[in-house]
Formats: structure tokens, C-alpha cells, sequence
């Protein structure tokens, strides 16, 4: 992949240097023996990026241990670990989730908390995936919210693209089930669902999830082909109990960061491979159509150390 | 909400408490916890760092050498540390000029639109107000569409600025519009932006000279994580922000960033959004939300709320039957049913002492409102009589009412045990003033 994400992610999130950068170079710029405090400072550089208290405390003991036993003997040693180490975890996710090719029409369900950014991912997504030679359709299984529909329609009528539709207030599985009907008449490749934001601690508004996602798995198979979690990259360690409970009813197989042209690091999704081994498949880095690039850890995980 | 902080800091008191003595190995020991707890709760590293330290220089020295147990002093000066940080007292806006202006800013998808919504109900309805709703995001698409939705849903005046597509223009319409006609409270919802978009931010600035707004409040959303210190500076930094709007607080963040995003702003926290209904909006009271960190409980927020619920004339009649201490099961039905009429069990639930911790991790769901559904089912089932003098139910009697409710014996005797326990309650509520409650609760 060419370097366009790292190009982006320079422009919004490295462009403004922040104090996580400061110490993290503070940490890598000295040399000469480890000092006790360059992994405090690693520790606490971890943490403000949103790694979550326990994956940076492990880390960083990890790296205490290592100089303790005298693996690790110079400062320039910690960088190359640290950046092993966090490769090593985005890499652990399974690679091969959302290549399953059988049944038509490809599904694609857009879920998440309120606000993060899943009918703008639905957009961008479905941009993607016709300049990728597949006929796509728009689902609007959000019938909640005030107007959404609405800014789906703008959507697709800026795109060019189908939508699926029903009254506010329907079913938002009816809505799923008619967008496959139509996607079929059509011999449409592709439907992208855009669903409700909702916290997943609302018991009965996961459970209507659940039925979504069943509409799907009923009607073609091995659908939904992607349950994509669309994370805000400003989300702190909540993120990780959205990415349990979104992944234990909605069977979610990937997640899109948003929002990474702001400063939040999106640290996260660290603690989300981890826990969860779940892949991030795209980012969000802009509010156009454009603005939505393959996700690449290798560019995610040297932005973040400044390593480029 | 902040459930693990709660825990957490709950086990180190107990562990000061077995104490005798306090000693700097103590209190150092503690503030190790009271640090990760703060961090796992998304306060932000350098907020923590202030935190720990202020709460060090206060613990040591003079202040415990004088208290009568070390551990109460520790927590006192947590509790207070942490309800000054939140903000010392609860703060009520208020709102003067012709119109009052109250400008809507934050970063995208923080729950800005709802609580416009919610703002001009709560002026409406609490304040006795007449609100105007201008809808100003141009750059989302449908975003005014939404607000005129939520407009029309609530019955509350909202300019269609659909035509228009600049927000300075808006502006101008939606101040000529309220003085026309007479608005006292014009509240105007801006395009979500990120603090490092100069030319967005410049915009506000040219927004904010036009609107002369008496408040600009910064709609944060109660999930955020480290970054959320960042984007409140520069906000703030640009546009002299005067409050913050905590959103999404419903659910089940740590919702640290309130404690980052106070401290960098220096503002109070005026409201809390509770959910996505438009009456879903609380007044934020610091010392109640420190209280409540510290695993003590709202349960001032709870009376209040449900003072709104229960209706005034069964109100009276339950206080009342409190001070005669005739509290039967009728009244017990109708509590039942207030407590549901108030919202998610959730939100109740984590307003009083103890329970966060009793709750399963999955919150309440609606096994639990079956639960409510059955108990009400059972009382629905008994005779007047019988709900009048719950003492006269036998075993045949409970055969039939669970016969007749579609429970079991087992329940109807669950249901009365837990009606025992909460009338012994209600005999102590009844008598004490919410003050000695509080400290009964150990919250003072
Ligand atoms: N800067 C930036 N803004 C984004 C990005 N993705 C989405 N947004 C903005 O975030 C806001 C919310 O996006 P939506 O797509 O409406 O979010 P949603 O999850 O569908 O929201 P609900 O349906 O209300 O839960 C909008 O203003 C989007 O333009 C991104 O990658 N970067
Ligand atoms: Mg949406």
C-alpha cells in the first residue's frame, strides 16, 4: 500500500506535537544506559495515547524486565522493542476475517455508539467499493434518529448510489430484509447497512441488533459478510467494552477508526487486538467521501512512534 | 458510570480503615491506586499526576495528625479534592439580554443537535422561558433537517434555515427572528469541528462576534479518553468557552474526561446528558458525582428525580403514611411503577449506595423490568385487604394470588421479604433530614 495513510495521518494528528510525541522522543532520543524514569515516561506516553492503563503497564514491565536482565543495554534499544511489540499485536488479529466470498449480496453492517462516525464510514465505504468495480446499495436501517435517513439520502444522491428505505420509526430488520430483496432484483454485488448509533449497554436496543444481523444471516449466505465497529478515535477505554458487547451481539469482524485527522491517537484499537483480536479493516480521516484509507499497521504503529 | 473507580477506591479506604494509624507507606500505597483508578477511568495522565499530588500534600502533615481516624481524613480529603476539581457547587444557568444567546460547540458526533433539543426543553419547562432553536450545522448533511425534527417532536420553535448555507447568515436571521418576535433564549447549534481545522475555528470566532452569545458551552462527550484535555483547551483557547454539556453519560463510561475537561477549562459542568429522549438532561452536581466516584451513591439526584415522577398528590399522601409508618403494599405498587416510569432501571440503580456493585456488568436489561412487571402483577392480584394488612397472607391465600398473577408462592414471599426490608428503610428515610441521610450514607 502506498504511503497515503501515513501522508494523512501527518497532516491532522502528527502535524500538531503533542506531549505523547515529546516524551515518547524524549524517551528515544537519549542514549547511554536505560534510566528508570524513560520507562515511566514510555508508561505514561502509552497511556495518553489511549493504550489503556493495563496493555501500557504490561508493555512497559515487559521492557523493565528485558533491561533488567540485560537484553535491553542502550536507550536506541527501546525503540525498535517497543515498536515490535505493538506490530506484533496488530498482526495478531486475524488477517483472513471478512474474505468470505459465498452468497449474494455481499453484506456489509456499519454498527457502533452514537455519533462515531457509521453513516459517513457507509458513504465512504460505499465510494470504496465501486471504485472497486461492485454495484452497491445503501441501506437505511437507521429509523431512530431524527433526520437520518435524510443525511443517508444525501449520501447516495451524492454518490449516485441506491437507497433502501422505510418510514421513521420501521423495523430496521424489515428495512435490512427489503434492501436484500431490492439488491437481488437489481443484481446488486454489494448492500452496506447504516444502523442506529446506540450505547451497548441498552440491552433491548442490542437485542434489535441481534435481529438485524439475523435478517441478514437468514436470508443469504454467510451474511453479514462484515460487521465493521465504527470507533471514534477520540474514545478512551470504553472503546473496549464497546468493541465485547457490539462483538458478542452483532458478531462484529472488524473495526473502522474515525476521526484519526484530529489528535487523538486512537490507542484503543491496541487494547482492542489484544483483548479481542479484532483487525481494524479501515481509517476515517476526513468528513468527505474521500476521506477513508486501508487501514496499515506497520504506518499506524510508526506514526504513532514517530518513526517514519 | 465509573463503576471501577467507585471499586477501586472503595477497596483502598477499606484497607486504610483496618488501619489504626496512617502512614506515609499508607497513603503512598493508596494514591498508587487512586492513580490507576483514575487512569483506567480516562483521567488524563497529567490531570492524575495534580490529582495524586495535591491529594498527598493535603494527606500528609497537620490535617491527619489532628483527625480522629487517619482513614476517614484520607478519604474526606479524596472526596473533596475530587469535588473540587469537579467544581465546588452545582451552577444554574442563567440567562439575561434580549435574546439570551447560548452557543453550541464541540468536536463532531459529541451529541451537539440532541442537546439543543434538550437545552430548549429544559428552558422551556424549567425555566419558564420562551426558547428559539436555530439550526446552524451546514455542513453535515441532514443536520438541520434533524433539528427541525426534534423541533416539531418537542413543540418547540425552530428556524428553518435549510435555504441558507452560511452560518453567518444564519446567525443573523435567527437574532432577527428572536427579537421580532419575542424570544427570550436563542439557542444556536453549530457544525461539529476538530480543534486543529483553523479555518472552522475561525468561523466560530466570526460567530461568536455576530451572536455576542452569554454562553458558549462545549459539548463534550462523556466517553472521550486522553485526548479529551487537547480538543477543551483549544476550544477554550479560541473561544472563551463558559460551561460544558457532559453527553452520552448514560452509558457505562468512567467518564473521566470530566474531571480532564474541567480542569483544563476552569468552567463548570452545567449539564448532564442522560440519554437520547429530549427531557434526558440533568443538571451536573460536582459534589454528587464526586460522591459517587467514591462509591457513596446519588442519592439526592434519585429523591429529586423521583419527586418529578410520582405525582404531588401521592407524594403527600406517601409521606404521610411514612410518618404514621403505615407504608402497606398499595403504596409499594405505586412505587414499583414510579421506579419505572423513571427511566432505565440502570440510571436508578446506579444513583443508590451499593447497588452499582450488586448489578451484573450487563446492566439492568429487561429481565429485570419483568421482574418489576411480576412484583406489580402479584400486588395486582391480592385483595384490598390483603394489600392493606400484607400480615393476614397465608399459605392459601399466597396460593391463590400466585395463581391469579401467573407467579409462585416463592416470588409473592420474595416480593414481601423485600417489602420488610424497604418499609424498615422507608421508617429511617422517613425520619431523617436529607443532611444526617447523607451522613448515615457517609457521604459527609
Ligand atoms: N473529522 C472527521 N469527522 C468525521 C469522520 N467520520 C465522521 N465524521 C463526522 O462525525 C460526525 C458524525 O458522523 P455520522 O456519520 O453522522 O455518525 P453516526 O455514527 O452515523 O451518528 P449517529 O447515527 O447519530 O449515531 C459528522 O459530522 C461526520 O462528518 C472522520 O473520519 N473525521
Ligand atoms: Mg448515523
Amino acid at each position: 500500500m502506498a504511503r497515503t495513510m501515513l501522508e494523512k495521518l501527518k497532516k491532522g494528528l502528527f502535524m500538531t506535537h503533542t506531549e505523547f510525541l515529546e516524551k515518547v522522543g524524549e524517551t528515544f532520543r537519549r542514549s547511554g544506559p536505560v534510566a528508570p524514569e524513560q520507562l515511566d515516561g514510555l508508561e505514561d506516553a502509552l497511556i495518553a495515547a489511549d493504550t489503556g492503563v493495563e496493555l501500557s503497564l504490561r508493555l512497559t514491565d515487559e521492557l523493565r524486565e528485558e533491561v533488567r536482565s540485560g537484553r535491553i543495554s542502550s536507550a536506541e534499544e527501546l525503540r525498535p522493542a517497543v515498536r515490535t511489540r505493538l506490530l506484533d499485536l496488530l498482526r495478531s488479529t486475524a488477517e483472513d476475517a471478512g474474505e468470505v466470498t459465498t452468497g449474494s449480496p455481499r453484506i456489509t453492517m456499519l454498527v457502533g455508539v452514537n455519533g462515531t462516525g457509521k453513516t459517513t464510514t457507509a458513504a465512504k465505504l460505499a465510494k470504496r467499493r465501486r471504485e472497486a468495480g461492485r454495484s452497491v446499495l445503501l441501506a437505511a436501517a437507521d429509523t431512530f434518529r431524527a433526520a437520518a435517513v435524510e443525511q443517508l439520502r444525501v449520501w447516495a444522491d451524492r454518490l449516485d448510489v441506491p437507497l433502501v428505505h422505510q418510514a421513521e420509526g420501521a423495523d430496521p430488520a424489515a428495512v435490512v430484509f427489503d434492501a436484500i430483496a431490492a439488491a437481488r432484483a437489481r443484481g446488486i454485488d454489494e448492500v452496506i447497512v447504516d444502523t442506529a448509533g446506540r450505547l451497548h449497554t441498552r440491552t433491548n436496543l442490542m437485542k434489535e441488533l441481534e435481529k438485524v444481523r439475523k435478517v441478514a444471516e437468514r436470508e443469504v449466505e454467510g451474511a453479514p459478510h462484515e460487521v465493521l465497529l465504527v470507533l471514534d478515535a477520540t474514545t478512551g477505554s470504553n472503546g473496549i467494552e464497546q468493541a465485547k458487547r457490539f462483538g458478542a451481539t452483532a458478531g462484529v469482524n472488524g473495526v473502522v477508526l474515525t476521526k484519526l485527522d484530529g489528535t487523538a491517537k486512537g490507542g484503543v484499537i491496541l487494547a482492542i487486538a489484544e483483548g479481542l483480536g479484532l483487525p481494524v479493516r479501515w481509517v476515517g480521516v476526513g468528513e468527505a467521501a474521500d476521506d477513508l484509507l486501508p487501514f496499515d499497521a506497520e504506518e499506524f504503529v510508526d506514526a504513532l512512534l514517530e518513526l517514519s | 458510570m465509573l463503576e471501577s473507580l467507585q471499586d477501586r477506591l472503595g477497596r483502598v479506604v477499606k484497607t486504610l480503615r483496618g488501619e489504626g494509624h496512617l502512614t506515609e507507606y499508607h497513603i503512598d500505597n493508596a494514591l498508587r491506586e487512586i492513580r490507576l483508578a483514575l487512569l483506567e477511568a480516562d483521567v488524563n495522565v497529567d490531570v492524575v499526576r495534580r490529582f495524586t499530588s495535591a491529594v498527598r500534600e493535603r494527606a500528609v502533615g497537620k490535617e491527619v495528625l489532628s483527625s480522629v481516624t487517619p482513614a476517614q481524613m484520607v478519604t474526606k480529603v479524596v472526596h473533596d479534592e475530587l469535588k473540587h476539581l469537579l467544581g465546588d457547587s452545582t451552577t444554574e444557568l442563567s440567562f439575561k439580554g434580549r435574546p439570551a444567546v447560548v452557543m453550541l460547540v464541540g468536536l463532531q458526533g459529541s451529541g451537539k443537535t440532541t442537546t439543543a433539543a434538550k437545552l430548549a426543553c429544559w428552558v422551556r419547562d424549567k425555566k419558564r422561558l420562551f426558547p428559539l432553536l436555530v439550526p446552524a450545522d451546514t455542513s453535515r448533511p441532514a443536520a438541520r433537517e434533524q433539528l427541525l425534527v426534534l423541533g416539531k417532536q418537542v413543540n418547540i420553535p425552530t428556524v428553518d434555515t435549510r435555504e441558507l448555507d452560511d452560518p453567518e447568515t444564519i446567525a443573523r436571521k435567527g437574532l432577527r427572528e428572536a427579537s421580532i418576535k419575542g424570544y427570550q433564549v436563542l439557542i444556536f447549534d453549530t457544525a461539529g469541528r476538530l480543534h486543529v481545522d483553523d479555518e472552522l475555528m475561525d468561523e466560530l470566532e466570526r460567530l461568536k462576534t455576530i451572536l455576542k452569545p452569554q454562553h458558549i458551552l462545549f459539548v463534550a462527550d462523556a466517553m472521550t479518553g486522553q485526548d479529551a484535555v487537547r480538543s477543551a483547551k483549544a476550544f477554550h483557547e479560541r473561544l472563551d468557552v463558559s460551561g460544558v454539556v457532559l453527553t452520552k453519560l448514560d452509558g457505562d463510561a468512567r467518564g473521566g474526561a470530566a474531571l480532564s475537561v474541567r480542569e483544563v477549562v476552569g468552567r463548570p459542568i452545567v449539564f448532564a446528558g442522560i440519554g437520547e429522549r429530549t427531557d434526558a438532561l440533568e443538571q451536573f452536581h460536582p459534589d454528587r458525582m464526586a460522591g459517587r466516584i467514591l462509591g457513596m451513591g446519588d442519592v439526592l439526584t434519585l429523591v429529586e428525580k423521583a419527586q418529578e415522577v410520582v405525582d404531588e398528590r401521592k407524594a403527600r399522601r406517601l409521606e404521610e403514611r411514612l410518618k404514621k409508618n403505615a407504608f402497606d403494599l398499595e403504596d409499594l405498587r405505586d412505587q414499583l411503577r414510579s421506579v419505572r416510569k423513571m427511566g432505565p432501571l440502570q440510571q436508578v440503580m446506579d444513583m443508590l449506595p451499593g447497588m452499582g456493585k450488586m448489578m451484573p456488568a450487563g446492566g439492568i436489561g429487561e429481565g429485570q423490568e419483568r421482574t418489576l412487571m411480576r412484583m406489580d402483577a402479584i400486588i395486582c392480584s391480592m385483595t384490598p385487604k390483603e394489600r392493606r394488612h400484607p400480615q393476614i397472607l397465608n399459605g392459601s391465600r399466597k396460593k391463590r394470588i400466585a395463581k391469579g398473577s401467573g407467579t409462585s408462592v416463592e416470588e409473592i414471599n420474595r416480593l414481601l421479604r423485600q417489602y420488610g426490608q424497604m418499609r424498615k428503610l422507608m421508617k429511617r428515610l422517613g425520619k431523617t433530614n436529607p443532611r444526617t441521610l447523607k451522613r448515615q450514607l457517609g457521604i459527609q
